[in-house]
């Protein structure tokens, strides 16, 4: 590798080691205003006592420099490389991996990761295949965003995957997402992000849903059918009265996010991804000489 | 819904039945962390846990903690995990070792109303993910046994104003969980039929 490389490199390395921790710590302003609002919402006794404790905890986390939620999660980036970024995602890959290490060690954090059938500890957040990386290629530019998503197991074992048939339609789509998150009740730590993904095949529609939650929460898709069906089925999951923590009250969701792709004739995939209330998310755009912009959201 | 401040672990049955689901409690005194490795080793294992757990009130945690050199252990961020993967324990932690209350997030289904109401116990809801909160809360970590099921641990912390909790399940019967899931089975029938 040549000097500019290996520069490189530790750039992505640092970034990564950086926003894993400042996700933990420091939630987006987008969630912090749908909490404030859902705040405003809430009538139930519970739900309000649910949601002030929230807000309250937020503080505290900023205050004290604590992390929101003792669950560091699975690791999972987002990357949109750019096809003239000059470090290859092997070299990424690795980065990411480092980092996520050197942030674990380093502050130090609870260590998630485990062997899958053995269950003993592979490192620090990391093992075979951790961290989790989504890649996006982009052509024409020469830079990288990288988001981190730390993910809590809370609401990742809220997950669900129905492969209906083209007869359900739309119809059934809405009620396996709706049956979905009545039956998840208070487990995921609503209200959090709702992630649908559409289409596709069985595991893109999942990695899909997995997308959509770690969208900027009320962003809407640019395809103007599958923003309608966002709007509708966040109004209708409010409808169900499951509440913060599953306490019961009015707000149970806080937004519903959906990503879609087009399918094979014969298949209507939904896959639902829960993200909870502490939806944490960090990103950053390093250019191609190695600059870091914290503070780009994508 | 009435407000209580309760200290465990509790030698008054009373304390526990005079507490309703909907409730909201505040504890001091001792609380006991627990998690699925450690209540597997317990009574899958069949190991007697080390610590006694009469009265006690347990957390459903896994905490991030710091060792230091004097082998002791210093709070990093203390939260509360998913209840509902050890509601099987529930009859032998309160008709073997007498405990009373269970905390935890997102509840327990309706398999614990019936162990709960005949042991006397109770469920605590916590607010899931206010880790950063709750930290606040455990003034120390007096205890640590079984160190090599970290962070899966049985845990003794001294709490300072612990909460606010919500009574999930009381001793009398009643489930808020059961309430609410019911409720929203009915309002899905009625949502499906206009779609």
């Amino acid at each position: 590798m040549s000097v500019v490389e290996t520069d490189l490199q530790h750039v992505v390395e640092d970034a990564a080691a950086h926003l894993y921790v400042w996700a933990l710590k420091d939630i987006p302003q987008d969630l912090r205003d749908a909490l404030a609002e859902a705040q405003k919402r809430e009538t139930s006794v519970p739900g309000q006592r649910v949601l002030s404790t929230i807000m309250k905890n937020v503080g505290i986390a900023d205050d004290e420099k604590n992390l929101v939620c003792q669950d560091t999660g699975i690791a999972v980036y987002t990357c949109r490389v750019g096809e003239h970024f000059p470090l290859h995602p092997t070299r990424i890959y690795e980065a990411l991996k480092h980092g996520t290490e050197r942030a674990t060690v380093e502050h130090p954090l609870r260590s998630n990761a485990v062997h899958t059938i053995t269950r003993e500890n592979t490192g620090p957040n990391t093992g075979y295949r951790l961290p989790i990386v989504h890649w996006e290629f982009i052509p024409d530019w020469d830079g990288l965003d990288v988001k981190c998503v730390p993910k809590g197991s809370g609401s990742e074992n809220m997950s669900f995957l129905k492969m209906c048939v083209p007869a359900d339609g739309v119809k059934g789509i809405k009620q396996f997402v709706l049956e979905s998150i009545v039956g998840a009740g208070g487990k995921p730590c609503p209200p959090g992000i709702v992630g649908v993904g559409i289409g596709g095949s069985a595991d893109y529609a999942m990695y899909l849903a997995k997308e959509a939650i770690a969208r900027p929460v009320g962003t809407r898709n640019s395809d103007p059918i599958v923003a309608q069906l966002e709007d509708e089925l966040y109004g209708l999951l409010n409808e169900t009265g499951i509440g913060p923590m599953g306490l019961g009250g009015d707000v149970t969701v806080l937004q519903c996010h959906i990503e879609h792709a087009d399918t094979h004739m014969t298949l209507n995939p939904v896959a639902v991804n829960y993200q909870c209330w502490a939806a944490r998310r960090a990103s950053a755009h390093i250019s191609a000489d190695g600059d870091t912009d914290f503070d780009r959201e994508f | 819904m009435a407000q209580h401040e309760v200290t465990f672990p509790i030698t008054d049955e009373r304390e526990i039945l005079k507490l309703r689901a909907g409730d909201e409690v505040t504890v001091q005194g001792h609380v006991i962390g627990i998690r699925d490795r450690t209540q597997i080793r317990i009574f899958d294992q069949g190991v007697e846990p080390p610590m006694d757990l009469r009265g006690a009130f347990l957390l459903h945690t896994a905490p991030g903690v710091r060792k230091l050199e004097d082998g002791r252990y210093e709070k990093v961020c203390i939260g509360t995990t998913t209840s509902a993967r050890m509601v099987r324990f529930t009859e032998p932690l309160g008709a073997k070792y007498g405990v009373r209350a269970i905390c935890g997030k997102g509840g327990f289904p309706d398999d614990a109303i019936e162990p709960m109401r005949k042991l006397g116990m109770i469920y605590f809801a916590i607010v899931g993910g206010a880790a950063a909160l709750e930290t606040t809360q455990i003034e120390e970590i007096e205890e640590v046994a079984w160190e090599e099921l970290m962070p899966e641990c049985l845990w003794k912390f001294r709490v300072k104003d612990f909460g606010p909790l919500t009574v999930g399940i009381d001793a009398h019967g009643n489930s808020l969980y059961h309430d609410v899931q019911s409720a929203a089975q009915e309002k899905l029938k009625e949502i499906y039929a206009r779609l």
